[in-house]
């Protein structure tokens, strides 16, 4: 571990922190997210000058080939994919620090040789550099890494940080987390631990806690006494592309819901934390999570909605059902919309519903939380020749267009006191200059500098399964064909159901 | 599609209302764009050189501000000409959400820019934070304009003279939030010496610092200073000033374990700005950056006398987008930059 050493007056009024010289290795560096995500992402941050001072990239993966050739590969995938046109001096200065290895996952070749090379940087550069090793491969390898990085003694350094960080899905069931969590913790300390959720790394989601927490005005009416229900949805018009294997294996609740969307909830209904270290945000998250109604087999039906989607018409074009897709199974049961109502039950929450939906082929594409208010007591209005007075309705919308919209009853011009809903709309993009960073230059950049705060600790994983799992097993057990909905519409009509009186879905 | 709005020998109230009708008439006729709501900008040039800071307006891109009212001044001239523009732009609109550019140029004579603000004040978009920035002097619009603009922008390097660039700065970092392009412009090598300087095992090298060379483009002297203000200022030093000898600027700054030489040596580049930087340590230490091949390349050598050789990644910004910068800035708080100037006021009395 680091000594600790007096603060670097230098650092005072820069917008970018410096990070202690850093070698990554990337196991799975030949795969999909390697090429489309991790590479450029790290590009971007050496363009802009933000990788630390010293940085050195050590890609682990199954084929055999030379540094050189993984050098041609990572080349080519920034060209392709980097957010910011390559400037080929840069791109060269990165690549000359790159080098890779080879060997299967299971075997001791691999580990041997990132240790020589890992060594050879320290020494080449007279300085112990941190390490964080990257997770990008298939999940069933992540238990076998972990565990001979452990056996190799290369999970903790005397004079540096050794990090690791873990990409999605951790685990596919509650017991595969824990059983992963067992695994990883056996080898690893939890501050050395980062489980990506890449939607935390988004500036949208860090926005809703700027909204709740740097604002006095909403605080007093989040709660149950004023909030009438919330609805989270995450909806897409696509279907599922080329993405057959995967999503069939997953479905909506394990896709979006387990994660994503249950991040949002947390970050929506957590109390204000003392501070904003990882500790203290990730601890009033896992409160909410435990918080949260325990759901058993007899109760998955009356909290739970799942759906596949059917043929139908998306944007002026016809789409096919997703039976029909290339690659999904004729007798497929895999949910392509899942909706759940959820209760959080707490002194704040109490007696409140949450509505999460996701769904693939839906009308739109749009993240959002709306907030409904309570009705007003009395009304001294009439509401002839009017829609009349609504519930006041706050959303908060994630994308595609970030931002905030309040509803209000107004007036409507005339001599007769009739109201309407007008809407008093923010969009983020009309306030601010800066460009929102990617979230995995984000998320990468705090896992070099040991900032978890945005990742998912050991209990937030397992009290996201603890919510999932009951209602995924009851699924398992409940022979199909699911209901279906058309594509591009709103979502099956079972959905209904989970509305509480009074309580409609929002439009998508 | 831009609304275009002009008169001659106009009012500040009829500006205004005008400024209002166009934001009215796009609402109606649903074009799109949004009105931005981040900063005014205020902007004071010479009516004969305006075209050279328009087309750096132009080139701010989404760093643009909500609102930029440009008063080109002519010496004689007696009446307010005014033309406002509202436009969006069109490349924006995959984005749905555009911007909308809200741009007043004012034709204005030297009689009105002692009471500017008088002319200005009901232009700006209230509560919004107000930059101004006369690219060609005009300190007296500057200073009428102080009470209601937050932020001032400069461009120390554009000063032929550093002495007075610097104390010009510093006068007015006394009194309202300065931004400096050429400040801006050494924000990687700030960045890059703070990170070289990071690792615990070189963390306290600092504080035995006995030398720091500077190297800039002949005229970059102002920059150079400014660096040099900056570590001065961030390491407790105190500076004496600095005398020429030999094509470089040298002099002594106190620091807190000895004496600190400073000096500042032309560099023969194309480009202005900062060429390179030597710290040396009274331990035998010593760190070099300078221009390299996509990035900083740095040299470390050790009290052994064993170096090492490294380049600190980071792509070259070019000066499009240092005035975006600027105005980005603008809405920032950086505590470094006055002391700063203060040091660098010292070093060049």
């Amino acid at each position: 571990m680091a000594t600790v050493v007096e603060q670097n007056p230098l650092v005072e009024g820069l917008e970018r922190l410096p990070v202690h010289p850093t070698t990554l290795v990337i196991f799975g560096a030949t795969g999909d997210l390697a090429k489309r995500k991790l590479l450029p992402a790290l590009y971007n941050l050496a363009h802009e000058g933000a990788l630390p001072e010293r940085f050195n990239l050590i890609g682990v993966s199954r084929s055999d080939m030379p540094d050189e050739d993984y050098r041609a590969i990572a080349r080519e995938s920034i060209e392709k994919y980097s957010r910011t046109k390559t400037d080929d001096k840069v791109l060269s200065a990165l690549l000359e620090h790159v080098r890779y290895v080879s060997g299967t996952f299971d075997t001791l070749d691999p580990y041997d040789g990132l240790q020589r090379v890992a060594d050879e940087f320290d020494e080449e550069a007279g300085i112990p550099f941190n390490r964080v090793y990257y997770l990008s491969t298939a999940p069933s390898f992540f238990p076998m890494i972990i565990d001979a990085l452990g056996q190799r003694g290369l999970d903790e350094r005397e004079d540096a940080e050794v990090r690791v960080v873990i990409e999605k899905p951790f685990g596919t069931t509650l017991e595969e987390a824990l059983d992963l969590n067992r695994q990883v913790l056996h080898v690893f300390d939890e501050r050395q631990v980062f489980r990506i959720d890449h939607y935390l790394g988004k500036e949208t989601v860090q926005n809703v806690l700027a909204f709740r927490f740097a604002n006095g005005m909403f605080e007093p009416l989040w709660n149950r006494n004023y909030i009438d229900h919330v609805q989270i949805t995450a909806s897409e018009d696509i279907g599922i592309g080329t993405r057959a294997g995967y999503y069939d294996e997953s479905g909506a609740l394990r896709d979006l819901v387990q994660n994503h969307m249950l991040q949002l909830l947390t970050l929506l209904c957590m109390e204000p934390p003392v501070d904003f270290s990882a500790d203290e945000v990730r601890g009033e998250k896992v409160k909410v999570l435990h918080a949260i109604a325990p759901i058993t087999p007899d109760t998955v039906s009356d909290i739970a909605v799942r759906a596949q989607y059917a043929g139908g018409v998306v944007g002026g074009e016809a789409a096919p059902g997703y039976l029909e897709e290339e690659g999904v199974p004729d007798d497929s049961n895999t949910e392509t919309y899942a909706a759940l109502r959820l209760h959080v039950d707490n002194w704040r929450w109490a007696g409140v519903p949450f509505y999460l939906r996701t769904g693939k082929r839906l009308a739109r594409k749009v993240t959002e939380i709306a907030v409904t208010l309570k009705p007003v007591p009395h009304l001294a209005f009439g509401q002839d020749g009017s829609v009349g007075v609504k519930p006041n309705q706050l959303i908060l919308t994630v994308q595609p267009n970030e931002g905030v919209s309040l509803s209000l009853g107004a007036k409507i011009p005339g001599t007769r006191m009739r109201i309407r809903p007008v809407n008093m709309e923010f969009l983020y993009g009309t306030a601010f200059l800066s460009q929102s960073p990617e979230a995995y230059e984000r998320l990468i950049m705090d896992a070099m500098r040991g900032d978890a705060t945005l990742f998912t600790r050991d209990d937030e994983v397992e009290g996201q399964w603890r919510i999932c799992d009951p209602i995924l097993e009851h699924w398992a057990e409940t022979p199909g064909p699911l209901p279906t909905y058309r594509a591009g519409s709103q979502g099956p009509e079972e959905a209904e159901r989970l509305l509480l009186p009074g309580t409609k879905w929002r439009a998508i | 599609m831009e609304g275009v709005w002009s008169a001659e020998d106009t009012t500040p109230g009829a500006i205004e209302s005008a400024l209002r009708g166009l934001l009215r008439e796009r609402y109606t006729q649903e074009h799109h764009g949004i009105p931005a709501r981040v900063l005014n900008l205020v902007v004071v040039v010479d009516r004969d050189w305006r075209g050279e800071i328009e087309n750096r307006l132009a080139r701010t891109g989404r760093y643009h501000p909500s609102r930029t009212i440009v008063c080109a001044v002519e010496e004689r001239r007696t009446a307010i000409d005014a033309v406002v523009t509202l436009g969006a732009d069109s490349d924006d609109e995959e984005d749905d959400v555009t911007p909308i550019r809200e741009r007043v140029e004012l034709k204005v004579g030297r009689q009105h820019l002692k009471h500017l603000a008088t002319v200005v004040d009901p232009l700006v978009v209230t509560d919004l934070a107000t930059v101004v920035w006369a690219p060609h002097g005009h300190a007296e619009a500057v200073d009428s304009l102080r009470a209601l603009a937050q932020v001032v922008l400069l461009d120390s390097v554009e000063e032929p003279e550093p002495r007075e660039a610097i104390a010009r700065a510093g006068e007015l970092a006394e009194r309202a939030y300065v931004v400096d392009l050429a400040w801006l412009r050494s924000t990687p090598w700030r960045e890059r010496i703070t990170a070289s300087f990071d690792p615990p095992m070189w963390r306290s090298e600092l504080a035995a610092i006995s030398s720091v060379t500077v190297r800039h483009h002949p005229s970059s002297v102002a920059a150079a200073t400014l660096l040099l203000g900056w570590l001065s200022s961030r390491l407790g030093w105190q500076p004496g000033s600095v005398v020429g000898g030999g094509g470089a600027l040298t002099g002594r700054a106190r620091g807190r374990r000895g004496d600190v030489a400073m000096r500042l040596e032309p560099a023969g580049q194309d480009v202005p700005g900062l060429a390179g930087i030597t710290a040396e340590t009274s331990r035998g230490m010593s760190l070099s950056l300078d221009r390299g091949e996509g990035g900083l390349r740095a040299v470390r050598r050790r009290r052994d006398g064993s170096e090492s050789a490294w380049t600190l990644l980071g792509a070259s910004r070019g000066e499009a987008g240092i005035l975006g910068e600027g105005i980005r800035q603008a809405l920032l708080r950086d505590p470094t930059y006055r002391p700063a100037v203060r040091a660098a006021g010292q070093m060049l009395g």
